[in-house]
């Protein structure tokens, strides 16, 4: 580890600098997930600035239960810092106060503190593992078409209870079965398909369709078998040091490839290696590679509109489809249009707005685990929104959200399928060969 | 004093779940939006949700000599809502319902705790509309408005809130719950308590419950920009247009350094070699009265050299507002910190007050950028500044001081919108004097004969 000048991440002194340019203004409550919920000031952006200012003031212990808590408490959806007036820069904050507990406590500690809010503390460790390569992991490969999870589960998460559900798992993961390369008869573009868990372990077809959708396209695709999660969740959990070590093999693992582009299917990976590499690696001999790479990640809506030459789709698909902006997409990855105007494209589709389309579905990685009750309260809304528009599918362009929808819409009803662009895409372009137009 | 027994207290009166104890919690109610004030942590925060509770409170603070601080959104910019004394914040959140919506008699009723963005969007589906706008207006509560009277962007044409509020139920310090005013147009009977209580900063009672007045939502808007490369001939396009009998629902100008720093950052398109830009809108119900008023805007901008652009569809008007709404983000970006000052003149001093702010700038070495509600001539100066630059800090308040001066000399006031609170309580006799000091002391020892309510501000207690 060669870290020459310290970051936010290595020492909270210099969080201050981010931590004084917050005015206390309160417009990030307007627009907070979890403080539409819960309605206390420790909930929001604001609040968790002046408990990072209270630790650097020394008034309170960073180690304080109650402050781990209400520090982990954040989705890292972003919402407040589009929202903010003054530019704070509040992921920064957020990791930075969370690597500080890390650091300090380290990663049991953390563990323990969040366990707090689990039913089952023993379990936690297991379980985080588990989650980490994907819930999907929890279940017995049965073939339920809907998995409830095992026995041992319950114990976790109040989350886990009767009425809880994932995809059905696929018992193969999409690495184990796709091609290393994809080659198609003059390439326009090589991109490297960076896969994610999620569509890696939970849905593959998601994976299947990309590549579809891109051969379509005359793109070469590369997927590295090799390559590692995006790192999100461990940095989230503020365990900065591994995210560190995954980010730099990725990018070892990229450089070793002739890819001219890196396509992402997830708002959270392509969100992890569009922003968040650059600066977890600030100040490290990966800087700038990071940041050049940075510059070729692209969601697939963008690549196919903007980045290559877009063969429109032309086959029919007579569908009500209602769109949810991804937090990490939108508000990332600012990706918001360029979905929707992919799937006006698909003829026959009617594209329907629910009420508030960039809400939070409330996933938010482990968090609706750790904090069941106000995520179930934030999915809730979003199942009703999803409901009244009568659609007859949901889509949207991340697998965690994926997940999230599907589970909430089973707990308060509503049968509406659940789908990812890139999947209708390459629906429409089936039934195009398939002379359905 | 607040201990064990206060706090199980009020987790028998609010319940478990709405009392706040752990100090990490309480850490985060010790602020609102008032830069450079001081800090405190409360005892205790409760989160009401009937007048029944806030009442049993009151009981119990008297009996203790505990002092109260109510909290709506804690948007406030002069220190309403920070509990100097530690005590107990009540806070309005939970107390968040719009009880009923009355078309026919232009009215709402609401809990303390709605959000005014959301009284807004409900009263907005029977075509009507609540004016008072301000900047804060999507997490501001009515509460806290009416208890700083806030004011807005529509200030000019459509006033402020105390011009909207036609009743409330206020629980009063010593305990008794009070309701006055209701839904009649015409109300003499008793003093004018609505009065009174819109713009007490939580000292005088706590407010419940309160009656709003609405009216129909106009129905046609134009919104223009005007450049000026004269601040006088700017200053003289706003009282023209007024003495011309045209009132813009907004009239709004921007200095040079708010200019050039909005440009700079939003890259909107705007000259940054003008020293003045004025955004105008007119609304109505008759769409030719508001073409009418909009010809009237543009010719007294051409008579006085002014350039102009005049939205013609929604989204040109969306990208000429989009100018003003940048005004504060990008002065924020400048400097890590920002004081936001509320001096207001009367209009025809506008032009002087905005030299008399420059000058002040160029004397300490400071950036200040102007903006705000020009038509209102309540301005908003906005000092650029590193907290952690105690030379520079030492210039800043000075500079604020020379500001308040200058508003007074004007014929001004210390506080348009934004309250008196703690951040301009020493400031206040140089406004209304020894006398007014004193009835406004008489006034809230009578109503809170033990001080409980929100001591600290607004009243200065002691010389
Ligand atoms: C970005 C920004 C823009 C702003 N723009 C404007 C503007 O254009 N115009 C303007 O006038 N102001 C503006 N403000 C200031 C502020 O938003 C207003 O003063 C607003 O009225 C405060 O409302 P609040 O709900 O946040 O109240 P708080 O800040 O929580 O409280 C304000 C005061 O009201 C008291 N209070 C709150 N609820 C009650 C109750 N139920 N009963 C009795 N007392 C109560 C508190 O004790 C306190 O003294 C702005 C602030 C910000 C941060
Ligand atoms: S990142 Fe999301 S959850 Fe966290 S404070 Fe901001 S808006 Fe709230
Ligand atoms: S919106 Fe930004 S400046 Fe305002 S309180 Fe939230 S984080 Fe602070």
């Amino acid at each position: 580890m060669t870290v020459s000048a310290k970051t936010v991440f290595d020492d909270l002194e210099t969080l201050k600098k981010e931590l004084i340019r917050c005015m206390k203004c309160g417009n990030c409550m307007s627009v907070c997930p979890i403080y539409n919920v819960e309605k206390k000031e420790s909930s929001v952006a604001r609040g968790k600035i002046a408990l990072g200012e209270a630790i650097l003031s020394e008034n309170i212990k960073i180690d304080d239960e109650t402050l781990v808590k209400l520090i982990f408490n954040c989705l890292v959806c972003k919402s407040c810092m589009l929202a903010c007036p003054s530019g704070v820069r509040f992921d920064r904050i957020i990791l930075g106060l969370r690597s500080a507990i890390v650091k300090k406590k380290g990663i049991p500690f953390v563990k323990k503190a969040l366990f707090g809010l689990l039913r089952n503390s023993e379990l936690f460790d297991k379980g985080m593992k588990a989650f980490a390569a994907m819930q999907g992991l929890f279940l017995s490969a049965e073939e339920e078409k809907k998995r409830k999870p095992r026995g041992f589960l319950r114990g976790i998460s109040s989350r886990f209870d009767e009425k809880f559900i994932l995809p059905e798992l696929s018992r193969e993961s999409f690495r184990d079965r796709s091609k290393e390369k994809e080659e198609v008869s003059l390439p326009q573009a090589t991109a490297l398909f960076f896969t994610g868990c999620s569509v890696n372990y939970l849905y593959p077809e998601v994976g299947d369709d990309l590549i579809y959708v891109l051969k379509e396209n005359n793109v070469t695709i590369i997927t590295p078998k090799k390559q590692n999660c995006c790192g999100m969740p461990v940095m989230v959990h503020g365990d900065i040091e591994t995210a560190r070590e995954i980010a730099k093999k990725n990018i070892d693992i990229f450089e070793k490839t002739e890819a001219q582009y890196i396509v992402t299917v997830c708002g959270s990976c392509g969100s992890a290696l569009k922003h968040e590499y650059p600066i977890i690696l600030e100040n490290t001999e990966y800087e700038e590679r990071a940041k050049k790479w940075a510059q070729k990640v692209y969601d697939i809506s963008v690549f196919l509109l903007k980045v290559i030459k877009f063969k429109e789709p032309k086959g029919k698909l007579n569908l009500k489809v209602t769109y949810h902006d991804s937090c990490h997409l939108k508000k990332s990855m600012k990706v918001f249009n360029e979905p929707r105007q992919l799937l006006k494209m698909i003829p026959g589709l009617t594209l329907v707005e629910m009420k508030k389309p960039d809400a939070c579905c409330g996933s938010g990685g482990s968090y609706h685990l750790t904090y069941a009750n106000t995520s179930l309260k934030i999915a809730k809304e979003k199942a009703e929104d999803i409901k009244a528009t009568q659609a007859n599918v949901v889509c949207t362009g991340c697998p965690a959200c994926m997940m999230e929808i599907f589970e909430s819409l089973n707990r308060f009803g509503g049968n509406c399928h659940v789908t990812h662009t890139v999947s209708l895409l390459a629906k429409s372009y089936k039934n195009e060969r398939a002379g359905n137009v | 004093m607040i201990d064990r027994e206060f706090i199980d207290k009020c987790k028998n009166i609010f319940g478990h779940e709405n009392v706040l104890t752990e100090k990490a919690e309480l850490i985060a109610y010790s602020y609102d939006a008032t830069p450079g004030i001081p800090r405190e942590t409360p005892g205790v925060v409760v989160f009401p949700e009937n007048t029944k509770q806030i009442q049993e409170l009151i009981f119990l603070a008297r009996q203790t000599k505990t002092p109260i601080y109510p909290r709506g959104a804690g948007t406030s910019l002069s220190g309403g809502p920070v509990p100097l004394s530690k005590g107990v914040v009540i806070s309005f959140q939970k107390m968040n319902k719009i009880l009923e919506v009355d078309p026919d008699n232009l009215t709402a009723t609401v809990q303390p705790g709605v959000v005014v963005a959301e009284l807004n969007t409900a009263v907005s589906k029977f075509g009507l509309l609540y004016p008072p706008d301000p900047g804060s207006m999507a997490t501001a509560t009515v509460g806290g408005t009416v208890a700083e009277n806030a004011g807005g962007l529509r200030g000019l044409k459509y006033g402020v809130t105390k011009h909207y509020i036609m009743g409330m139920e206020v629980v009063m310090p010593t305990g008794e719950v009070f309701r006055f005013g209701g839904k009649t147009v015409k109300n003499v009977t008793a003093y004018d308590f609505t009065h009174l209580f819109v713009g007490s900063e939580g000292t005088l009672g706590i407010v419940t419950e309160i009656i709003c007045k609405l009216i129909p939502a106009p129905k046609y808007r134009k919104a223009m920009i005007a450049f000026f490369d004269r601040l006088e001939d700017a200053g003289k396009t706003v009282t023209d247009i007024v003495r011309n009998h045209v009132i813009p629902a907004t009239l709004e100008i921007m200095d040079k350094v708010t200019i050039q720093t909005v440009e700079n950052f939003a890259k909107v398109g705007l000259p940054t070699d003008a020293e003045a830009l004025l955004l105008i809108e007119v609304d109505g119900m008759g769409k030719d009265s508001v073409e009418w008023e909009a010809e009237k805007c543009v010719e007294i901008i051409k008579q006085n050299n002014g350039k102009y652009k005049i939205a013609e569809t929604d989204s040109e008007r969306d990208s000429l507002w989009q100018a003003r709404r940048a005004a504060l983000p990008a002065l924020a970006q400048v400097k890590p910190a920002t004081i936001l000052e509320d001096a207001t003149v009367p209009r025809t001093k506008l032009v002087d007050m905005l030299i008399g702010v420059q000058n002040i700038a160029q004397k300490y070495g400071l950036m200040i950028g102007t903006f705000g509600h020009a038509g209102d001539g309540n301005l908003h100066p906005t000092l650029l500044v590193d907290p952690m630059n105690s030379e520079e800090m030492a210039k800043v308040h000075k500079a604020v001081d020379e500001i308040f001066e200058t508003a007074l000399s004007l014929g001004g006031t210390l506080s348009g919108e934004h309250g008196i609170g703690v951040a301009k309580l020493k400031y206040l006799k140089n406004e209304i004097g020894r006398s007014g000091i004193d009835t406004m002391r008489r006034i809230k020892q009578a109503l809170d004969p033990d001080n409980i309510l929100n001591p600290g501000k607004l009243v200065p207690m002691e010389d």
